[in-house]
């Protein structure tokens, strides 16, 4: 797309009066003319006017009311929603990714009955909906306090009294983490499945047990697929923690609740909570970018027709660490 | 050549099926420390599954197959044999390298890396041991600067050479190969067989696939043909391959040559 201001070949300029021009050197001096592309104008015109409507309409009516948004953005009792999200992200997510393995290893494995059972599980996790699965464990463990707080962490971990709130908190994280391991168990098995068996084999033939031929061969590889997918999963699960919002946990979403509950302000109370997910899923998104790039360095290098950018951005996010060194 | 008493690989009646398809009929063979056994037949004969049945890649279902006067793969108890457990059987596989036909060099390691990490994580060598080792074994199979590169920037030729230098980080007994030189192109397939010849006339035990005839006649103590599971023909290498007495061992030389 910058061809259009530079000559063919760079050098053969008018330098000579006395020798006479071919026509390939004429050729050669002459400027390629952009295209013209009226059609992709008028679609920019038509953008441009919808969005300054919006943009208009966002500013002007009095129902986003922005001054109220612009009161309650750094609000205290939203960051504490906000600080919530982010741990009932980060906590369902561990045991997402731990049980995920742990899934992916069982239905790999030559027993049929840990296989079966797993498969079970992801086909009962995966075949009902999230929000279901928080609201019957969030009505079973106020059937069953004690049961439903002595699964994940020991026994004693709390003696309260049911729907406390760190009974809607541990219920919350166990239902996300629980539905989270049968997406995770999915990708973890794509990865190690997409590691080529020879590798196993290979890792056998010099004298590696199962576990060391795993961890120090086959995981590696399947990192490379795990990764990036799992970024994608933590930015989903950020937003579907606002689910938990039915069992009157205070994450962002319902934060937002809790204040426009009261004051009525609803619309700008339900923006400002947008704004918060939209810069959080944007930093993640980011940082998710960053990581496929760096996991996807190697399949790249290796494809056979490597595009000049991806060669770019492959040296670029290889300089700093060990793998440029050769 | 001295002569041991006792075969390093023995084989006897030796079957193994996948599925319904009986893929080894009964093999019997032995292979003396030193022997260089070239093994050719056409494709589907068995030839792969006989070679990962010797590491127990494959169990086999019915026969004896040793290694050192020992059941491979199983633990004598009584009357009966228990196959061995994982750590044992990891223990076993230390012993015997195998060289394969695609290389199956570890894409994230160096070149470097892929033959400590047996010394290393198997034998529990210290680091600086085994890289000094693996620059010796790189050196050994010609590619003394090539410690850094990742598979991916050798040639077919390099990687498996690299892959021969891995296997005998571990000091194997034995050494099998299977078709080493076949996903090559076909410039690259002498320096591989090269390598191989050195480690035959270094007496190197080694139990060979092929499709090099000229490696075979030249390198081989023992030729085999094998065809739908079972041996056909077997002798000297010259002999075999100028004078096949069977039907089927003439067809697949002349087919080949
Ligand atoms: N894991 C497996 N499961 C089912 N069938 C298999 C398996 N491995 C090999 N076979 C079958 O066993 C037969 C023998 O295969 P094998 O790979 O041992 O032959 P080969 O002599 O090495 O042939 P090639 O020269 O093509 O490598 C083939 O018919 C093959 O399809
Ligand atoms: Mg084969």
């Amino acid at each position: 797309m910058t061809r259009d201001t530079s000559p063919i070949t760079g050098g053969s300029t008018v330098a000579d009066g006395h020798t006479a021009l071919t026509e390939a050197d004429e050729l050669a001096d002459l400027r390629v003319e952009r295209t013209p592309r009226p059609g992709r104008w008028i679609a920019i015109a038509v953008i441009l006017v919808l969005v300054a409507m919006l943009g208009h309409a966002l500013v002007t009516n009095a129902r986003f009311q922005w001054s109220v948004v612009g009161q309650y953005l750094f609000n205290g009792f939203i960051f504490g929603g906000i600080l919530r999200t982010l741990e009932l992200t980060g906590l369902a997510m561990l045991i997402g990714v731990l049980g995920g393995i742990g899934l992916a290893v069982a239905r790999l494995s030559e027993n049929p009955i840990l296989s079966y059972m797993s498969r079970l599980y992801i086909w009962f996790f995966r075949g009902t909906p999230v929000l279901v699965q928080v609201l019957i464990l969030f009505n079973l463990s106020a059937l069953f306090p004690r049961l439903s707080l002595g699964i994940p962490f020991g026994p004693d971990f709390i003696s309260g009294s049911p729907n406390t709130f760190l009974q809607a908190f541990t219920t919350a994280v166990i239902a996300l983490g629980f539905n989270e391991a049968a997406y995770m168990a999915e990708i973890v098995r794509g990865g190690l499945l997409a590691v080529h068996p020879g590798q196993r084999d290979a890792a056998s033939a010099i004298g590696m047990t199962r576990l060391k031929s795993m961890r120090y061969i086959v995981l590696p590889q399947a990192m490379r697929i795990i990764i990036p997918s799992t970024g994608n999963e933590v930015i989903g699960m950020l937003k579907n923690t606002s689910i938990v919002s039915v069992i009157a946990l205070p994450e962002l979403l319902f934060s937002a609740q809790i204040i426009y509950s009261r004051t009525y302000q609803t619309i700008p109370l339900l923006l400002v909570a947008s704004i918060w997910y939209l810069v959080m899923t944007t930093v993640l998104t980011l940082a998710q970018t960053r990581l496929e790039r760096h996991y996807g360095r190697s399949d790249r290098s290796t494809a056979t027709g490597v595009r000049s950018w991806s060669l770019l951005r492959s040296v670029r996010t290889s300089m700093p660490n060990r793998g440029a060194t050769q | 050549m001295t002569t041991p008493a006792a075969p390093l690989v023995r084989a006897q009646k030796v079957h193994k099926s996948f599925g319904q398809v009986e893929v080894l009929r009964g093999i019997d063979l032995d292979v003396y420390s030193g022997d260089v056994l070239c093994i050719i037949g056409p494709s589907g004969s068995g030839k792969s599954t006989f070679l990962r049945c010797i590491n127990h890649l494959e169990k086999i279902d019915s026969g004896l197959l040793m290694l050192d006067g020992k059941p491979i793969g199983y633990r004598r108890r009584g009357n009966t044999l228990r196959e061995l457990k994982d750590r044992d059987l990891a223990t076993f596989r230390s012993q015997v390298g195998m060289v394969f036909q695609h290389f199956n060099l570890f894409p994230h390691k160096t070149a470097l890396q892929n033959i400590t990490e047996g010394p290393i994580r198997v034998k529990g060598i210290s680091p600086t041991a085994a890289r000094a080792e693996a620059e010796q074994l790189l050196e050994r199979v010609g590619l003394a600067k090539f410690g850094a590169k990742y598979p991916r920037q050798l040639s077919g030729g390099q990687q498996q050479r690299v892959a021969i230098a891995r296997a005998l980080a571990m000091h194997p007994k034995l050494l099998l190969f299977d078709e080493p030189t076949s996903a090559l192109d076909p410039e690259l397939v002498g320096e591989v067989l090269e390598v191989m010849r050195d480690l035959a006339r270094d007496g190197m035990t080694m139990i060979v696939v092929t499709h090099e005839i000229g490696f075979a006649r030249e390198a081989a103590s023992n030729l085999i043909f094998m065809d739908e599971g079972i041996i056909i023909e077997q002798g000297d290498p010259r002999e075999v391959i100028s004078n096949p007495h069977h039907e089927r061992t003439k067809a697949f030389l002349s087919a080949v040559l």
